[in-house]
Protein backbone atom coordinates (compact mmCIF):
# COMPACT_ATOMS: atom_id res chain seq x y z
CA UNK A 1 0.00 0.00 0.00
CA UNK A 2 3.02 2.22 0.20
CA UNK A 3 2.43 3.63 -3.26
CA UNK A 4 -0.94 5.13 -2.34
CA UNK A 5 -0.93 8.90 -2.35
CA UNK A 6 -2.61 10.41 0.70
CA UNK A 7 -5.12 11.85 1.21
CA UNK A 8 -7.24 9.67 -1.04
CA UNK A 9 -9.75 11.70 -3.04
CA UNK A 10 -13.25 10.25 -2.60
CA UNK A 11 -15.25 13.42 -3.14
CA UNK A 12 -15.99 13.34 -6.87
CA UNK A 13 -19.46 14.80 -6.33
CA UNK A 14 -17.93 17.94 -4.89
CA UNK A 15 -15.77 18.37 -7.93
CA UNK A 16 -13.60 16.30 -10.25
CA UNK A 17 -10.06 16.86 -11.44
CA UNK A 18 -9.89 18.01 -15.03
CA UNK A 19 -9.11 15.12 -17.34
CA UNK A 20 -5.61 15.66 -18.80
CA UNK A 21 -7.09 15.46 -22.33
CA UNK A 22 -9.42 18.30 -21.41
CA UNK A 23 -6.63 20.40 -19.93
CA UNK A 24 -4.58 19.92 -23.09
CA UNK A 25 -7.45 21.17 -25.27
CA UNK A 26 -8.10 24.15 -23.02
CA UNK A 27 -4.51 25.29 -23.11
CA UNK A 28 -4.79 25.73 -26.87
CA UNK A 29 -7.20 28.63 -26.32
CA UNK A 30 -5.28 30.96 -24.05
CA UNK A 31 -2.07 32.51 -25.32
CA UNK A 32 -0.86 34.47 -28.32
CA UNK A 33 0.31 31.19 -29.86
CA UNK A 34 -3.14 29.73 -29.35
CA UNK A 35 -6.68 30.71 -30.30
CA UNK A 36 -7.37 33.46 -27.80
CA UNK A 37 -9.86 35.38 -29.92
CA UNK A 38 -13.28 36.63 -28.90
CA UNK A 39 -15.88 34.36 -30.48
CA UNK A 40 -18.07 37.43 -31.00
CA UNK A 41 -15.45 39.15 -33.21
CA UNK A 42 -16.93 38.87 -36.68
CA UNK A 43 -14.35 40.89 -38.54
CA UNK A 44 -11.26 38.69 -38.39
CA UNK A 45 -9.79 35.21 -38.30
CA UNK A 46 -9.18 35.21 -34.51
CA UNK A 47 -12.87 35.55 -33.87
CA UNK A 48 -13.88 33.02 -36.50
CA UNK A 49 -11.58 30.33 -35.11
CA UNK A 50 -12.83 30.91 -31.59
CA UNK A 51 -16.42 30.80 -32.76
CA UNK A 52 -15.77 27.51 -34.50
CA UNK A 53 -14.35 26.06 -31.29
CA UNK A 54 -17.42 27.22 -29.37
CA UNK A 55 -19.73 25.71 -31.99
CA UNK A 56 -17.96 22.37 -31.77
CA UNK A 57 -18.20 22.38 -27.97
CA UNK A 58 -21.89 23.26 -28.19
CA UNK A 59 -22.36 20.25 -30.46
CA UNK A 60 -20.43 18.01 -28.06
CA UNK A 61 -22.54 19.08 -25.09
CA UNK A 62 -25.74 18.68 -27.12
CA UNK A 63 -24.63 15.22 -28.29
CA UNK A 64 -24.21 13.87 -24.77
CA UNK A 65 -27.85 14.65 -23.99
CA UNK A 66 -29.27 14.15 -27.50
CA UNK A 67 -30.31 17.78 -27.98
CA UNK A 68 -29.96 20.35 -30.75
CA UNK A 69 -26.90 22.61 -30.29
CA UNK A 70 -29.19 25.63 -30.67
CA UNK A 71 -30.81 24.57 -27.41
CA UNK A 72 -27.57 24.98 -25.39
CA UNK A 73 -26.94 28.29 -23.57
CA UNK A 74 -23.54 28.75 -21.92
CA UNK A 75 -23.52 29.86 -18.29
CA UNK A 76 -20.93 30.10 -15.54
CA UNK A 77 -22.05 26.80 -14.03
CA UNK A 78 -25.08 24.91 -12.82
CA UNK A 79 -25.83 27.54 -10.18
CA UNK A 80 -26.30 30.18 -12.84
CA UNK A 81 -28.18 27.76 -15.08
CA UNK A 82 -30.60 26.98 -12.22
CA UNK A 83 -31.08 30.69 -11.56
CA UNK A 84 -31.64 31.50 -15.21
CA UNK A 85 -34.05 28.61 -15.71
CA UNK A 86 -36.18 29.14 -12.63
CA UNK A 87 -36.21 32.92 -12.41
CA UNK A 88 -36.24 33.30 -16.18
CA UNK A 89 -39.26 31.06 -16.70
CA UNK A 90 -41.10 32.28 -13.60
CA UNK A 91 -40.76 35.88 -14.73
CA UNK A 92 -41.76 35.12 -18.31
CA UNK A 93 -44.80 33.00 -17.41
CA UNK A 94 -45.98 34.88 -14.33
CA UNK A 95 -49.21 35.90 -16.03
CA UNK A 96 -50.11 32.21 -16.32
CA UNK A 97 -49.73 31.49 -12.62
CA UNK A 98 -47.58 32.00 -9.56
CA UNK A 99 -47.02 28.50 -8.20
CA UNK A 100 -43.80 26.46 -8.40
CA UNK A 101 -43.18 22.93 -7.11
CA UNK A 102 -39.79 21.58 -6.10
CA UNK A 103 -38.33 19.21 -3.49
CA UNK A 104 -36.71 19.70 -0.10
CA UNK A 105 -33.69 17.71 -1.23
CA UNK A 106 -32.75 20.01 -4.12
CA UNK A 107 -29.39 21.78 -4.28
CA UNK A 108 -29.22 25.22 -2.70
CA UNK A 109 -28.93 26.73 -6.15
CA UNK A 110 -32.56 25.68 -6.72
CA UNK A 111 -33.85 26.15 -3.17
CA UNK A 112 -32.45 29.62 -2.65
CA UNK A 113 -33.62 30.70 -6.08
CA UNK A 114 -37.12 29.56 -5.13
CA UNK A 115 -36.86 31.46 -1.86
CA UNK A 116 -36.05 34.58 -3.80
CA UNK A 117 -39.14 34.05 -5.98
CA UNK A 118 -41.22 33.67 -2.82
CA UNK A 119 -40.00 37.10 -1.75
CA UNK A 120 -41.18 38.38 -5.13
CA UNK A 121 -44.66 36.98 -4.49
CA UNK A 122 -44.51 33.50 -6.02
CA UNK A 123 -45.72 30.52 -4.05
CA UNK A 124 -43.45 27.51 -3.77
CA UNK A 125 -44.26 23.99 -2.58
CA UNK A 126 -41.25 22.04 -1.27
CA UNK A 127 -42.13 18.35 -1.46
CA UNK A 128 -40.74 15.78 0.96
CA UNK A 129 -39.08 12.76 -0.63
CA UNK A 130 -39.91 9.24 0.42
CA UNK A 131 -37.57 7.63 2.93
CA UNK A 132 -35.39 6.38 0.07
CA UNK A 133 -34.96 9.89 -1.31
CA UNK A 134 -37.24 9.41 -4.32
CA UNK A 135 -40.23 11.50 -5.25
CA UNK A 136 -43.67 9.94 -5.10
CA UNK A 137 -45.33 11.07 -8.33
CA UNK A 138 -48.76 10.97 -6.70
CA UNK A 139 -47.65 13.58 -4.17
CA UNK A 140 -46.46 15.78 -6.99
CA UNK A 141 -49.80 15.41 -8.75
CA UNK A 142 -51.64 16.22 -5.55
CA UNK A 143 -49.60 19.39 -5.04
CA UNK A 144 -50.31 20.70 -8.53
CA UNK A 145 -52.89 23.47 -8.92
CA UNK A 146 -54.16 25.48 -11.88
CA UNK A 147 -51.67 28.14 -10.80
CA UNK A 148 -48.65 25.82 -11.15
CA UNK A 149 -46.30 27.11 -13.86
CA UNK A 150 -43.13 25.16 -13.11
CA UNK A 151 -41.83 21.95 -11.57
CA UNK A 152 -38.12 21.72 -10.71
CA UNK A 153 -36.75 18.31 -9.71
CA UNK A 154 -33.11 17.32 -9.87
CA UNK A 155 -31.97 14.30 -11.84
CA UNK A 156 -29.30 12.95 -9.46
CA UNK A 157 -29.02 14.12 -5.87
CA UNK A 158 -25.58 15.43 -4.97
CA UNK A 159 -25.56 13.97 -1.45
CA UNK A 160 -27.19 10.58 -1.73
CA UNK A 161 -26.83 9.94 -5.46
CA UNK A 162 -30.41 8.79 -6.03
CA UNK A 163 -31.86 9.13 -9.52
CA UNK A 164 -35.32 10.65 -9.86
CA UNK A 165 -37.72 9.35 -12.47
CA UNK A 166 -37.61 12.46 -14.66
CA UNK A 167 -39.27 10.57 -17.49
CA UNK A 168 -42.48 10.06 -15.50
CA UNK A 169 -42.41 13.56 -14.04
CA UNK A 170 -41.91 14.98 -17.54
CA UNK A 171 -44.89 13.09 -18.93
CA UNK A 172 -47.10 14.50 -16.21
CA UNK A 173 -45.76 18.04 -16.54
CA UNK A 174 -46.19 18.10 -20.32
CA UNK A 175 -49.71 16.74 -20.07
CA UNK A 176 -50.58 19.59 -17.71
CA UNK A 177 -48.71 22.24 -19.68
CA UNK A 178 -46.28 22.92 -16.83
CA UNK A 179 -42.64 23.86 -17.48
CA UNK A 180 -40.29 21.14 -16.20
CA UNK A 181 -36.77 22.08 -15.10
CA UNK A 182 -34.16 19.48 -14.16
CA UNK A 183 -30.85 20.17 -12.41
CA UNK A 184 -28.59 17.59 -14.07
CA UNK A 185 -25.29 18.82 -12.60
CA UNK A 186 -24.64 15.42 -11.05
CA UNK A 187 -25.91 13.15 -13.80
CA UNK A 188 -23.94 13.91 -16.97
CA UNK A 189 -21.67 11.01 -17.79
CA UNK A 190 -23.35 8.93 -15.09
CA UNK A 191 -26.89 8.42 -16.31
CA UNK A 192 -28.03 8.37 -19.91
CA UNK A 193 -29.94 11.50 -20.88
CA UNK A 194 -32.03 11.58 -24.06
CA UNK A 195 -33.72 14.93 -24.38
CA UNK A 196 -35.44 13.94 -27.58
CA UNK A 197 -37.41 11.38 -25.61
CA UNK A 198 -37.57 13.01 -22.16
CA UNK A 199 -40.20 15.71 -21.75
CA UNK A 200 -37.85 18.10 -20.01
CA UNK A 201 -38.03 21.79 -20.92
CA UNK A 202 -35.01 23.19 -19.11
CA UNK A 203 -31.93 21.31 -17.92
CA UNK A 204 -28.90 22.63 -16.00
CA UNK A 205 -25.37 21.32 -16.52
CA UNK A 206 -22.00 21.89 -14.93
CA UNK A 207 -18.59 20.97 -16.37
CA UNK A 208 -16.63 20.43 -13.16
CA UNK A 209 -18.60 17.41 -12.01
CA UNK A 210 -17.70 15.62 -15.25
CA UNK A 211 -13.91 16.16 -15.47
CA UNK A 212 -14.20 19.60 -17.01
CA UNK A 213 -13.22 22.99 -15.60
CA UNK A 214 -14.99 24.90 -12.83
CA UNK A 215 -16.81 28.09 -13.74
CA UNK A 216 -18.58 26.84 -16.85
CA UNK A 217 -21.92 25.20 -17.37
CA UNK A 218 -24.91 25.31 -19.64
CA UNK A 219 -28.67 25.52 -19.69
CA UNK A 220 -30.68 23.46 -22.14
CA UNK A 221 -33.69 25.44 -23.36
CA UNK A 222 -36.16 23.39 -25.41
CA UNK A 223 -37.12 24.68 -28.84
CA UNK A 224 -40.03 22.36 -29.59
CA UNK A 225 -42.30 23.11 -27.87
CA UNK A 226 -40.57 26.39 -27.37
CA UNK A 227 -39.74 27.56 -23.85
CA UNK A 228 -39.23 31.26 -23.22
CA UNK A 229 -37.07 32.88 -20.57
CA UNK A 230 -36.55 36.38 -19.29
CA UNK A 231 -32.81 37.10 -19.31
CA UNK A 232 -31.16 37.59 -15.92
CA UNK A 233 -27.88 38.98 -17.27
CA UNK A 234 -28.13 41.92 -19.65
CA UNK A 235 -25.48 43.21 -22.01
CA UNK A 236 -24.24 42.45 -25.48
CA UNK A 237 -27.03 40.04 -26.31
CA UNK A 238 -24.93 36.90 -26.46
CA UNK A 239 -26.54 33.46 -26.41
CA UNK A 240 -29.68 34.63 -28.20
CA UNK A 241 -30.10 37.38 -25.65
CA UNK A 242 -30.64 34.89 -22.88
CA UNK A 243 -27.21 35.32 -21.32
CA UNK A 244 -24.95 38.22 -22.16
CA UNK A 245 -21.22 38.17 -21.56
CA UNK A 246 -18.15 37.37 -23.67
CA UNK A 247 -17.93 33.62 -24.05
CA UNK A 248 -15.07 32.00 -22.12
CA UNK A 249 -13.67 30.04 -25.06
CA UNK A 250 -11.15 27.94 -23.13
CA UNK A 251 -13.74 26.99 -20.52
CA UNK A 252 -16.31 26.15 -23.16
CA UNK A 253 -13.82 24.07 -25.14
CA UNK A 254 -12.99 22.25 -21.91
CA UNK A 255 -16.63 21.49 -21.18
CA UNK A 256 -17.15 20.25 -24.74
CA UNK A 257 -14.16 17.93 -24.62
CA UNK A 258 -15.14 16.67 -21.16
CA UNK A 259 -18.65 15.87 -22.35
CA UNK A 260 -17.31 14.21 -25.52
CA UNK A 261 -15.13 11.93 -23.40
CA UNK A 262 -18.06 11.25 -21.07
CA UNK A 263 -20.22 10.13 -23.95
CA UNK A 264 -17.53 7.90 -25.34
CA UNK A 265 -16.49 6.27 -22.08
CA UNK A 266 -19.45 6.38 -19.74
CA UNK A 267 -20.62 2.81 -20.27
CA UNK A 268 -17.30 1.17 -19.40
CA UNK A 269 -16.43 3.79 -16.82
CA UNK A 270 -19.64 3.36 -14.87
CA UNK A 271 -19.21 -0.39 -14.78
CA UNK A 272 -15.74 -0.02 -13.29
CA UNK A 273 -16.89 2.59 -10.79
CA UNK A 274 -19.85 0.46 -9.73
CA UNK A 275 -17.49 -2.42 -8.94
CA UNK A 276 -15.37 -0.13 -6.78
CA UNK A 277 -18.44 1.23 -5.01
CA UNK A 278 -19.69 -2.28 -4.28
CA UNK A 279 -16.24 -3.19 -3.00
CA UNK A 280 -16.42 -0.26 -0.59
CA UNK A 281 -19.97 -1.09 0.43
CA UNK A 282 -19.17 -4.76 1.03
CA UNK A 283 -16.14 -3.74 3.08
CA UNK A 284 -18.28 -1.71 5.49
CA UNK A 285 -21.69 -3.29 5.38
CA UNK A 286 -21.00 -6.10 7.88
CA UNK A 287 -20.29 -3.62 10.69
CA UNK A 288 -22.99 -3.15 13.31
CA UNK A 289 -25.38 -0.22 13.07
CA UNK A 290 -24.49 1.14 9.65
CA UNK A 291 -27.21 2.57 7.43
CA UNK A 292 -27.09 3.44 3.75
CA UNK A 293 -28.82 6.74 3.03
CA UNK A 294 -30.96 6.79 -0.08
CA UNK A 295 -32.19 4.07 -2.38
CA UNK A 296 -29.41 1.63 -3.25
CA UNK A 297 -30.92 0.57 -6.61
CA UNK A 298 -31.94 3.92 -8.10
CA UNK A 299 -28.54 5.43 -7.53
CA UNK A 300 -25.51 6.42 -9.58
CA UNK A 301 -22.60 3.99 -9.57
CA UNK A 302 -20.13 6.23 -7.78
CA UNK A 303 -22.05 7.21 -4.65
CA UNK A 304 -22.12 5.59 -1.23
CA UNK A 305 -23.67 7.64 1.55
CA UNK A 306 -23.60 5.78 4.81
CA UNK A 307 -24.25 6.56 8.48
CA UNK A 308 -22.36 5.05 11.39
CA UNK A 309 -24.64 5.12 14.39
CA UNK A 310 -23.30 6.34 17.78
CA UNK A 311 -20.31 8.05 16.17
CA UNK A 312 -20.24 11.82 15.77
CA UNK A 313 -19.61 13.05 12.25
CA UNK A 314 -16.99 15.70 12.77
CA UNK A 315 -14.78 13.45 14.88
CA UNK A 316 -15.17 10.80 12.23
CA UNK A 317 -14.00 13.22 9.54
CA UNK A 318 -11.09 14.11 11.83
CA UNK A 319 -10.19 10.45 12.20
CA UNK A 320 -10.38 10.06 8.45
CA UNK A 321 -7.91 12.82 7.66
CA UNK A 322 -6.33 10.58 5.04
CA UNK A 323 -9.62 10.40 3.14
CA UNK A 324 -11.11 13.36 1.31
CA UNK A 325 -14.81 12.69 1.90
CA UNK A 326 -17.88 14.77 2.74
CA UNK A 327 -19.76 14.72 6.00
CA UNK A 328 -23.48 15.00 6.58
CA UNK A 329 -22.97 17.73 9.09
CA UNK A 330 -21.76 21.13 8.12
CA UNK A 331 -19.14 21.62 10.79
CA UNK A 332 -17.93 24.90 9.36
CA UNK A 333 -20.99 26.70 10.65
CA UNK A 334 -21.23 27.82 14.24
CA UNK A 335 -24.04 25.46 15.06
CA UNK A 336 -23.66 21.90 13.94
CA UNK A 337 -26.36 21.61 11.31
CA UNK A 338 -27.15 18.13 10.12
CA UNK A 339 -27.62 17.73 6.38
CA UNK A 340 -31.02 19.02 5.28
CA UNK A 341 -31.14 16.28 2.66
CA UNK A 342 -30.79 13.48 5.21
CA UNK A 343 -33.25 15.26 7.49
CA UNK A 344 -35.76 15.32 4.64
CA UNK A 345 -35.41 11.54 4.33
CA UNK A 346 -36.54 11.33 7.94
CA UNK A 347 -33.14 10.38 9.32
CA UNK A 348 -32.76 11.43 12.96
CA UNK A 349 -30.13 14.03 13.82
CA UNK A 350 -27.64 11.49 15.15
CA UNK A 351 -27.67 9.44 11.98
CA UNK A 352 -27.54 12.56 9.85
CA UNK A 353 -24.54 13.80 11.83
CA UNK A 354 -22.66 10.54 11.46
CA UNK A 355 -23.03 10.19 7.71
CA UNK A 356 -20.15 10.07 5.28
CA UNK A 357 -20.51 10.58 1.54
CA UNK A 358 -18.00 8.64 -0.49
CA UNK A 359 -18.02 9.49 -4.18
CA UNK A 360 -15.84 7.47 -6.50
CA UNK A 361 -14.63 8.53 -9.92
CA UNK A 362 -12.41 8.16 -12.94
CA UNK A 363 -9.09 8.07 -11.10
CA UNK A 364 -10.08 5.94 -8.08
CA UNK A 365 -8.27 2.60 -7.78
CA UNK A 366 -9.14 -0.68 -6.06
CA UNK A 367 -6.11 -0.25 -3.76
CA UNK A 368 -7.46 3.11 -2.63
CA UNK A 369 -10.83 1.57 -1.84
CA UNK A 370 -9.26 -1.26 0.15
CA UNK A 371 -7.19 1.21 2.12
CA UNK A 372 -10.23 3.38 2.75
CA UNK A 373 -12.11 0.38 4.16
CA UNK A 374 -9.32 -0.31 6.65
CA UNK A 375 -9.20 3.34 7.74
CA UNK A 376 -12.95 3.69 8.15
CA UNK A 377 -13.33 0.52 10.15
CA UNK A 378 -10.50 1.50 12.51
CA UNK A 379 -11.89 5.03 12.96
CA UNK A 380 -15.42 3.87 13.72
CA UNK A 381 -14.14 1.29 16.19
CA UNK A 382 -11.97 3.82 17.99
CA UNK A 383 -14.77 6.37 18.25
CA UNK A 384 -17.29 3.80 19.43
CA UNK A 385 -14.88 2.81 22.20
CA UNK A 386 -15.01 6.45 23.22
CA UNK A 387 -18.75 6.83 22.84
CA UNK A 388 -21.09 6.74 25.85
CA UNK A 389 -23.95 6.26 23.38
CA UNK A 390 -22.39 3.07 22.08
CA UNK A 391 -22.14 1.74 25.67
CA UNK A 392 -25.78 2.58 26.27
CA UNK A 393 -26.78 0.88 23.05
CA UNK A 394 -24.80 -2.19 24.04
CA UNK A 395 -26.54 -2.16 27.44
CA UNK A 396 -29.88 -2.22 25.66
CA UNK A 397 -30.88 1.32 26.62
CA UNK A 398 -33.27 3.05 24.25
CA UNK A 399 -31.64 6.43 23.62
CA UNK A 400 -35.01 7.97 22.81
CA UNK A 401 -36.18 7.23 26.35
CA UNK A 402 -33.28 9.16 27.92
CA UNK A 403 -33.87 12.67 29.21
CA UNK A 404 -30.90 14.57 27.85
CA UNK A 405 -29.49 17.65 29.52
CA UNK A 406 -29.24 19.81 26.45
CA UNK A 407 -27.11 22.91 26.55
CA UNK B 1 -10.98 23.17 10.13
CA UNK B 2 -7.57 23.41 11.71
CA UNK B 3 -7.14 21.94 15.18
CA UNK B 4 -4.59 23.03 17.76
CA UNK B 5 -1.72 20.72 18.64
CA UNK B 6 -3.21 20.11 22.06
CA UNK B 7 -6.61 19.17 20.69
CA UNK B 8 -4.97 16.78 18.27
CA UNK B 9 -2.87 15.27 21.03
CA UNK B 10 -5.85 14.62 23.30
CA UNK B 11 -7.85 13.35 20.37
CA UNK B 12 -5.13 10.96 19.21
CA UNK B 13 -4.24 9.85 22.75
CA UNK B 14 -7.25 10.46 24.95
CA UNK B 15 -6.43 10.21 28.67
CA UNK B 16 -8.56 8.26 31.14
CA UNK B 17 -11.08 6.76 28.76
CA UNK B 18 -13.34 4.29 30.47
CA UNK B 19 -15.98 3.59 33.03
CA UNK B 20 -15.73 3.50 36.84
CA UNK B 21 -17.66 0.89 38.72
CA UNK B 22 -20.57 2.68 40.28
CA UNK B 23 -20.70 2.88 44.05
CA UNK B 24 -21.14 5.54 46.73
CA UNK B 25 -17.67 6.93 46.15
CA UNK B 26 -18.32 7.58 42.46
CA UNK B 27 -20.12 10.57 40.97
CA UNK B 28 -21.34 10.41 37.39
CA UNK B 29 -22.27 13.37 35.23
CA UNK B 30 -23.73 13.05 31.77
CA UNK B 31 -24.42 16.23 29.82
CA UNK B 32 -25.29 17.20 26.27
CA UNK B 33 -27.64 15.52 23.83
CA UNK B 34 -27.13 13.35 20.78
CA UNK B 35 -29.24 15.69 18.69
CA UNK B 36 -26.85 18.55 19.48
CA UNK B 37 -23.88 16.49 18.41
CA UNK B 38 -22.21 15.96 21.75
CA UNK B 39 -22.70 13.92 24.91
CA UNK B 40 -20.10 13.83 27.68
CA UNK B 41 -20.02 11.33 30.49
CA UNK B 42 -17.59 12.16 33.28
CA UNK B 43 -17.05 10.03 36.36
CA UNK B 44 -15.07 10.91 39.46
CA UNK B 45 -14.00 8.64 42.31
CA UNK B 46 -13.74 10.52 45.60
CA UNK B 47 -11.67 9.42 48.60
CA UNK B 48 -12.94 9.55 52.20
CA UNK B 49 -10.87 12.71 52.62
CA UNK B 50 -12.88 14.32 49.79
CA UNK B 51 -10.16 14.22 47.17
CA UNK B 52 -10.82 13.10 43.59
CA UNK B 53 -8.51 10.14 43.17
CA UNK B 54 -9.63 8.89 39.79
CA UNK B 55 -11.60 10.17 36.81
CA UNK B 56 -12.83 8.56 33.60
CA UNK B 57 -14.72 9.82 30.61
CA UNK B 58 -16.55 8.77 27.49
CA UNK B 59 -17.55 11.35 24.91
CA UNK B 60 -19.63 11.36 21.78
CA UNK B 61 -18.71 14.53 19.96
CA UNK B 62 -16.27 16.41 17.83
CA UNK B 63 -12.50 16.40 18.38
CA UNK B 64 -12.70 19.48 20.59
CA UNK B 65 -15.34 17.85 22.79
CA UNK B 66 -13.22 14.73 23.16
CA UNK B 67 -10.15 16.82 23.97
CA UNK B 68 -12.05 18.98 26.50
CA UNK B 69 -13.26 15.98 28.44
CA UNK B 70 -9.91 14.22 28.27
CA UNK B 71 -8.20 17.34 29.63
CA UNK B 72 -10.71 17.70 32.44
CA UNK B 73 -10.10 14.15 33.67
CA UNK B 74 -6.42 15.07 34.06
CA UNK B 75 -7.16 18.32 35.81
CA UNK B 76 -9.67 17.10 38.39
CA UNK B 77 -7.48 14.32 39.68
CA UNK B 78 -5.93 15.18 43.06
CA UNK B 79 -8.28 18.11 43.59
CA UNK B 80 -10.93 18.51 46.27
CA UNK B 81 -14.52 18.84 45.06
CA UNK B 82 -14.51 22.58 45.70
CA UNK B 83 -11.25 22.99 43.80
CA UNK B 84 -12.57 20.93 40.89
CA UNK B 85 -15.69 23.07 40.78
CA UNK B 86 -13.49 26.06 40.11
CA UNK B 87 -12.34 24.76 36.76
CA UNK B 88 -14.08 27.05 34.29
CA UNK B 89 -14.72 26.71 30.62
CA UNK B 90 -12.43 29.65 29.91
CA UNK B 91 -9.47 27.70 31.41
CA UNK B 92 -10.25 24.72 29.20
CA UNK B 93 -10.76 26.81 26.07
CA UNK B 94 -7.52 28.65 26.70
CA UNK B 95 -5.48 25.53 27.35
CA UNK B 96 -6.75 23.86 24.18
CA UNK B 97 -6.79 27.05 22.09
CA UNK B 98 -10.38 26.40 21.05
CA UNK B 99 -11.78 28.63 18.32
CA UNK B 100 -15.00 30.56 19.07
CA UNK B 101 -17.24 27.96 17.37
CA UNK B 102 -15.89 25.31 19.75
CA UNK B 103 -16.32 27.19 23.01
CA UNK B 104 -19.48 25.20 23.69
CA UNK B 105 -17.30 22.08 24.08
CA UNK B 106 -15.49 23.65 27.01
CA UNK B 107 -18.80 24.79 28.50
CA UNK B 108 -20.03 21.24 28.28
CA UNK B 109 -16.90 19.96 30.05
CA UNK B 110 -17.46 22.45 32.87
CA UNK B 111 -21.07 21.30 33.10
CA UNK B 112 -19.90 17.69 33.24
CA UNK B 113 -17.69 18.39 36.26
CA UNK B 114 -20.57 20.11 38.05
CA UNK B 115 -22.93 17.26 37.23
CA UNK B 116 -20.49 14.63 38.48
CA UNK B 117 -19.93 16.53 41.73
CA UNK B 118 -23.69 17.00 42.21
CA UNK B 119 -24.25 13.32 41.64
CA UNK B 120 -21.58 12.37 44.16
CA UNK B 121 -22.93 14.78 46.78
CA UNK B 122 -26.52 13.61 46.34
CA UNK B 123 -25.37 10.06 47.05
CA UNK B 124 -23.72 11.22 50.29
CA UNK B 125 -26.81 12.87 51.68
C1 LIG C 1 -27.04 19.24 -7.98
C2 LIG C 1 -26.16 20.43 -8.12
N1 LIG C 1 -26.64 21.57 -8.63
C3 LIG C 1 -25.88 22.66 -8.78
C4 LIG C 1 -24.56 22.66 -8.43
C5 LIG C 1 -23.75 23.91 -8.62
O1 LIG C 1 -22.95 23.79 -9.75
P1 LIG C 1 -21.83 24.87 -10.10
O2 LIG C 1 -20.73 24.62 -9.13
O3 LIG C 1 -21.43 24.56 -11.51
O4 LIG C 1 -22.44 26.21 -9.97
C6 LIG C 1 -24.00 21.50 -7.89
C7 LIG C 1 -22.60 21.44 -7.44
O5 LIG C 1 -22.19 21.98 -6.44
C8 LIG C 1 -24.83 20.37 -7.72
O6 LIG C 1 -24.35 19.25 -7.19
Amino acid sequence: MSDIKLPIYLDYSATTPIDPRVAAKMSEYLTIEGNFGNPASRSHEFGWVAEEAVDLARQQVADLVNADPREIIWTSGATEADNLAIKGAAHFYKKKGNHIITMKTEHKAVLDTCRQLEREGFEVTYLDPEENGLLDLEKLKAATTDQTIMISVMHVNNEIGVIQDIEAIGEFARERGIIFHVDAAQSTGKVEIDLERLKVDLMSFSAHKTYGPKGIGALYVRRKPRVRLEAQMHGGGHERGMRSGTLATHQIVGMGEAFRIAQEEMATENERIRMLRDRLYNGLNDMEEVYVNGDIEHRIAGNLNISFNFVEGESLIMALRDLAVSSGSACTSASLEPSYVLRALGRNDELAHSSIRFTIGRFTTAEEIDYAVVLVRAAVEKLRDLSPLWDMYKDGIDLNSVEWVAH
Amino acid sequence: MAYSEKVLDHYENPRNVGVLEDDDSVGTGMVGAPACGDVMKLQIKVSDAGIIEDAKFKTYGCGSAIASSSLVTEWVKGKSLDEAAEIKNTHIAEELALPPVKIHCSVLAEDAIAAAIDNYRSKKQ
